[in-house]
Order: structure tokens, then sequence, then C-alpha cells
């Protein structure tokens, strides 16, 4: 997926100025805000199983080699075939010598974001292939050339009347608004795609080391169907998402719908083990299991490695003040929110994403929500220091923070700057209690006033002994 | 005991009566209050904005000047929680700073949670009498747990009417540089703020943080509510002191 992530600041003007989706961003509160607290609500330990989920976590990371190893030695010994690709162009390579291969033409997709890591889809059509997307949020964003705005609700921007208008518009039917309608209308059009298809490609929301087993997590059911109904399916993921046992995912599994859609289980828990065996009623005679680095290892060992615990809930962009009420375009790539903000400028570089880890207020909710308790403000200052590190700054905002430095360390100098400070806002206030505008502060004066000093200030007041 | 005041550079710059009336909340509470003159900012501004070692500079000063208090109390969690929780993450590479770090970390507290907590602060000399509503600021409220001390302080008012709005955890969008930075979002968010304010008609918003309270205010003003008061809490508990006016 093309980066765009150096257009935040424009894209999130646009995006705040866009109605349309600040009506659909409201979902947000109502749906997953509200949602999630209901579903945590029904679990009198949850802080517990959130601690044993991070140490879960913590743990496969920390031994990622052996789990990794596990994982395809179990897998392999069941009839998979595990492939390690370390770009996201050795996923798109693999994908289509595996459909070559098996003289594959047409693929039904499960939702998996880190096929949009890849591209996947776009270099599998510039071969030739046939894909169609089939959960029902990707279908939608398939048909209007766009990709997610959110990693478990990927077409929260749209309102169902947008929907409508775009079913109206590429199935050539009578518009209807009605959600139960909209949902037939996609399931009359994908159905004959299942039955077509050579090929499933699938995500995976864990990999199980210890049975060599894909987990995935859906609610519309054509995640089972995509990867059960074709003679091949691959899974595509990344390498960190491995959990050592069965009894460990199944821990996590009690977060993962509560934390993401407030649910305590999804409709479908699919655990794909091995290929069809002799007397198995269904699943693929060929299962292919690709995992990706793309730049996860390079984080091991470093300040960065708490985000490799992530197991892509999205509670962290459902509670962000910033990503509420911008969306998820605004980030520019695959990845949005606090999480986004840590992973993009981890895959795609630091120079390549300046604004993502600067777009926090630090206001902490992230790291209150994740289930399996990621420091995100810590992991996105760490970027900030980075940035720094390597002159990345603009040189105003640098000059400007080493003056304060140098003049609050000069106490009796700061003071007098201080002094002048005062006296300076108080005449650009002109008498009045608060100023419309000031040179060099439009950022906050576009839309805020600035309340005016009162006067001298405490250190003056204090000083003069009125006041002790 | 007693209590060093870390004014906060906001407050000495904007608003001295919230320092001077948080010097009476402490002397109220029977502590000997002490302001080390030299005190200027808390390196928050550095350490968020990726400068370690401008960071590192002022909280030494920090440390050196308030070293000597058997506590340090701040009138914002935000100052708050950068000595007491971010200072041992910023000295975690120096050992020897350790026990130092350790030591005016452990005794910083935010005003309202050490009232509550600490001096047990009975009666606060404040009189007010009408509705407010209160926000809670991020950082104190996450980094240090002030949530049920300022409503404890404030119920311990007769006059108060307490009326919370939808939301009173959500950031109003404040985040220091950030407000700048990313002025459109963050006035957006101030703006969501005021909404909710004004949903419960309160006469006054109330807050433990003059950044937060700068941000609302200023976004109340240029949406034309001239009425509604902005106060900290530490006015509100005190009652003014005439500074202000």
């Amino acid at each position: 997926m093309q980066v765009a992530a150096m257009h935040f600041k424009r894209k999130a003007a646009e995006n705040l100025g866009n109605e349309k989706l600040q009506r659909a961003l409201e979902k947000l509160q109502t749906k997953f805000v509200d949602g999630r607290a209901a579903a945590i609500a029904e679990l009198p330990n949850f802080e517990d199983i959130r601690d044993a989920a991070a140490e879960i976590r913590e743990r496969a990371i920390s031994n990622l080699d052996r789990y990794l190893l596990r994982f395809e030695r179990e897998a392999t010994a069941r009839g998979a075939v595990v492939h390690w690709a370390e770009t996201a162009e050795d996923v798109n390579r693999i994908v289509a010598e595996i459909a070559a291969k098996h003289g594959v033409q047409r693929i039904v997709k499960s939702k998996s974001m880190v096929s949009e890591e890849c591209g996947l889809n776009d270099a599998l059509e510039a071969r030739g292939l046939s894909v169609l997307e089939t959960d029902l949020g990707e279908y939608i964003l398939q048909l209007a050339h766009e990709p997610p705005s959110h990693i478990v609700a990927p077409v929260v921007h749209k309102t169902k009347e947008d929907i409508a208008d775009l079913f109206e518009d590429k199935h050539h039917r009578p518009r209807t608004t009605q959600i139960a309608e909209l949902c037939r209308e996609a399931r009359e059009i994908l159905r004959p795609g299942f039955l077509a298809a050579d090929m499933g490609i699938s995500g995976a929301n864990f990999i199980i080391a210890e049975t060599g087993s894909v987990l995935i997590v859906t609610n519309e059911g054509n995640g089972r169907l995509s990867t059960t109904l074709p003679r091949v399916h691959v899974a595509v993921t990344g390498i960190e998402k491995v959990v050592p046992t069965l009894e460990d995912v199944s821990t996590l599994l009690r977060l993962l719908p509560r934390s993401a859609t407030g649910q305590s289980i999804t409709n479908y828990v699919s655990v794909l083990t091995g290929t069809k065996g002799g007397d198995d009623a269904d699943g693929a005679e060929h299962f292919h299991i690709i995992l990706l680095d793309n730049g996860r290892s390079r984080l091991l060992g470093t300040e960065l490695q708490p985000i490799l615990r992530c197991i892509r809930c999205g509670a962290c962009m459902n509670h962000c003040p910033v990503y509420q009420n911008i969306g998820g375009h605004a980030y520019g790539w695959v990845y949005p929110g606090p999480m986004g903000s840590v992973l993009t400028p981890s895959f795609v570089g630091l120079a390549n994403a300046l604004d993502l880890p600067n777009a926090s207020t630090f206001c902490g909710q992230c790291a209150v929500v994740c289930p399996v308790k990621i420091p995100l403000p810590d992991l996105m200052r760490d970027l900030r220091n980075r940035q720094v590190e390597r002159h990345l700054r603009p040189w105003q905002e640098r000059a400007a923070l080493r003056v304060w430095s140098w003049l609050a360390q000069r106490p009796a100098l700061y003071a007098l700057g201080a002094r002048i400070a005062a006296r300076l806002l108080r005449l650009f206030a002109g008498g009045k209690k608060r100023l419309r505008h000031l040179p060099g502060a439009s950022g906050w004066t576009n839309e805020r006033d600035i309340p005016a000093p009162a006067g001298r200030t405490f250190r003056d007041l204090y000083r003069s002994g009125r006041h002790t | 005991m007693r209590v060093g005041l870390f004014v906060t550079c906001l407050v000495d710059l904007i608003r001295p009566s919230i320092g001077f009336a948080a010097l009476r909340l402490l002397r109220a509470a029977g502590c000997e209050a002490v302001v080390p003159v030299t005190q200027t900012c808390c390196g928050q501004p550095g350490y968020n904005s990726g400068d370690r070692t401008a960071a590192k500079a002022l909280a030494r000063k920090v440390l050196k000047e308030f070293d000597g208090c058997d506590y340090v109390v701040v009138p914002s969690g935000s100052c708050g929680g950068m000595i007491r929780v971010h200072y041992p993450a910023l000295f975690a590479d120096e050992p020897e700073m350790r026990e130092t770090v350790q030591r005016v970390a452990k005794r910083t507290y935010e005003l309202t949670d050490f009232l509550t907590n600490v001096a047990k602060l009975e009666t606060p000399p404040g009189h007010y009498s009408g509705s407010l509503t209160y926000h809670d600021s991020c950082s104190g409220l996450r980094e240090l747990g002030v949530q049920a001390q300022p409503r404890a302080l404030l119920a311990k008012l007769p006059g108060v009417k307490l009326a919370e709005m939808r939301e009173s955890a959500t950031c109003c969008g404040f985040g220091g540089t950030f407000s700048v930075k990313f002025g459109d979002i963050s006035a957006r968010m101030a703006n969501n703020k005021c909404e909710h304010i004004a949903r419960t008609g309160a006469g006054a918003i109330v807050a433990g943080d003059l950044g937060c309270l700068l941000n609302i205010e200023g976004r109340l003003r240029r949406r034309g509510d001239l009425q509604t008061r902005v106060l900290h809490i530490a006015e509100v508990l005190a009652g003014k002191d005439g500074v202000c006016k």
C-alpha cells in the first residue's frame, strides 16, 4: 500500500471539515467505546486476564524464534507448507507462485490487514488473477477503490447512505438503505464467488505453536467459507502473531472480541489445522502459511518491542480522541490510530511518517484500554526522541525548545523573560481579558482565544511579599 | 511538615492566583508551605517533544530545589505526573541518580490528591455557591489516579452543586505543544468538550490543570460563551484571594 503518512495534517484538516465523515465517526462512541465498557464489565477479573494476556504475548515475543520454529514444525507435520517472507514483495511473489502451481484463476479473500500492508490484491490482479474481497466491509471498499480506515471496521468512515449509493451504482439494482437488504444484496453477489474460487486467502489473528494452527475470528462466516471451500488456502500473517499454546490463545480470546467490538465472543472462531484429511468433510487440500517480517524483527530488543504484543483489536483507535475526530485515512497507511502511529514509522521509516508519533496529546487512554498493556504513549515518545536525535524535526521547533530550556535553567533571566512575556501578552490583549490573535500562534488562535495573563507573575507577587 | 509548592510555569505566567490559592490550602491543612524561588519548569515540554537532554537539565534543577522538602505539591496533574512518574523513567540510564529521583518522585503529589490523602484537609476555606462541572485532566487521572479526590473536596463546600458532564475524562485537546502543532484537531477536541460543558448548564467549568483551562476557556469564549466561569480547583477550594480581579 502507498504510504501517504506525510500528508497527515492536510488530510486531517480535510476530514475535520467533512460532515458526512464526522457523522459516520459518531458510531465509534456508541458502538465501540460503550460496547467495550459493557463487555468488560461482565468480567469480574478483567485486570487479571489483562495481566495474563500481556504476559503471554510478551513471552511469545521474547522467544519468537523458538515458537516460530515450533509452529513451522507442527504445521508442516500436519501437511501445511510454511513460507518465510522478509518483505511485502516476497509475500506477493510467493502467493503468485502458489497460484501458478495450482492453476488458480479465481481468488476469494477474507479480511487481512497484512495483505493490505503488501498491496496483495493489486499485485495479484496485475498478474491476471481475479480477487474478490468477501468481508462485507472490505467488499464495499473494493467496489469503492478505497483503503480501509480502521483495522477491525474497515468501512467505519462510510454511512449506510454512502453504501446504498455505491451498491446502486455498481450492482445496478434499486437503491435501498435497509441494512438487512444491503447485506442480502452483497451476499447474493458473493455466494457464486465462493463457489467458483480455486483459492482462498485469509489472515490470521493468531498462529499456535504447539499445534501449527491458524486461528481466525470473524462475524460474517466469510472467513470460514474462504478457508474451507476452495482447494487452496493461503494464510498470510506477521511473524509476531505466534502464541505458544491453545490454552494461551483461549485467554487472549477472552479479551480480543470484548476489546474490539464489545462481543464476549465472535460469531465464528476458526482453528485451522493442517490440510483436509481422509475423513474430513471439508477443508483445503493445500494449505500454505506465509509469515511476513517486513520490519517486525527489527523492533526486537528495542524500546519499541512491546508494540509486537499488539493483537489488532482496534481499542486504541476507538478510544483515541484524535482518531475519533479525524478518522483512519488521515494516518496515510494500513494501520491508523495510536498503534499505527507506532507501527507506520517503524515499518515505512521514521522520516516518512514525521507527524504520526506527534499526533497525540498523550492523554493515555489508548494505554488504559489496550488488552495487552502496550504503553503506547511511551512508544510514541520514544519515536519523538529518535526524530530529535536524527535531526528530523523542523529547526524552528528545535530552536524554540533549546531557548526555552536554556532560559529555564537561568532563574533570574527566566523571571525577567516571564515578566516581559506577561506584559507583552497584556499589551496585545489591549486591555481585554483575552487575545484573538498573536503573531506566530495562529495554530492556537485560528479557533480559540488566548486568555490574557493576570498581570504580574506569581514569582513577582510572591517576592513582593504581598501574598505570603 | 514542610511542603514545597511547585508553582508551574503556566500558573507563574498567566494566573498567579492559582499558586496563592494552593498556598492558602496547604496552610489551611496545617502545612508549612515553602516556594523555592529559583524554580522554573519541570522539563515536560522537552520530554514530550523528544528532547531528553533539555528535559534532564531541567529535571536535575527541580530535584535539587525540592530535595529538602518532605513533600512536593503541584497544582497540576500534568507537571505532577512528570515528576512522579516520568522522572524515574527519564533517569533510568543513570543509576547514580536513582536514589534522589525516587526520593523526590515518591513525595510528589498533585494538589487535591495531597490535600485528600496526605494532609487530610477537612474544611476547605473557600465559599462557592452554584453549579459547576469538573473536567478530569488526563495526566492527573491516568498517571496519578486523581478522580475521587477533587470531587470529595468539592463536596465539602456546602454551596457547590456538581453537575457531571458526559465524557468528563476525555482529553480536552490541549496536550502542550500539540495544541499549536495540530491546532485544528486540538480546537475540535476543545469544542467537543465545550459542548458537553454547555449541556450541563453549569455556571462554571473546573479542572486541576491550567493548560486544560486555557484551552477550554479559549474555545468557550471564541464560541461566544462569555458567561461560564473557568476556574482552577484550587481557586474554588481556597476562595479568590483578589490577585486575579
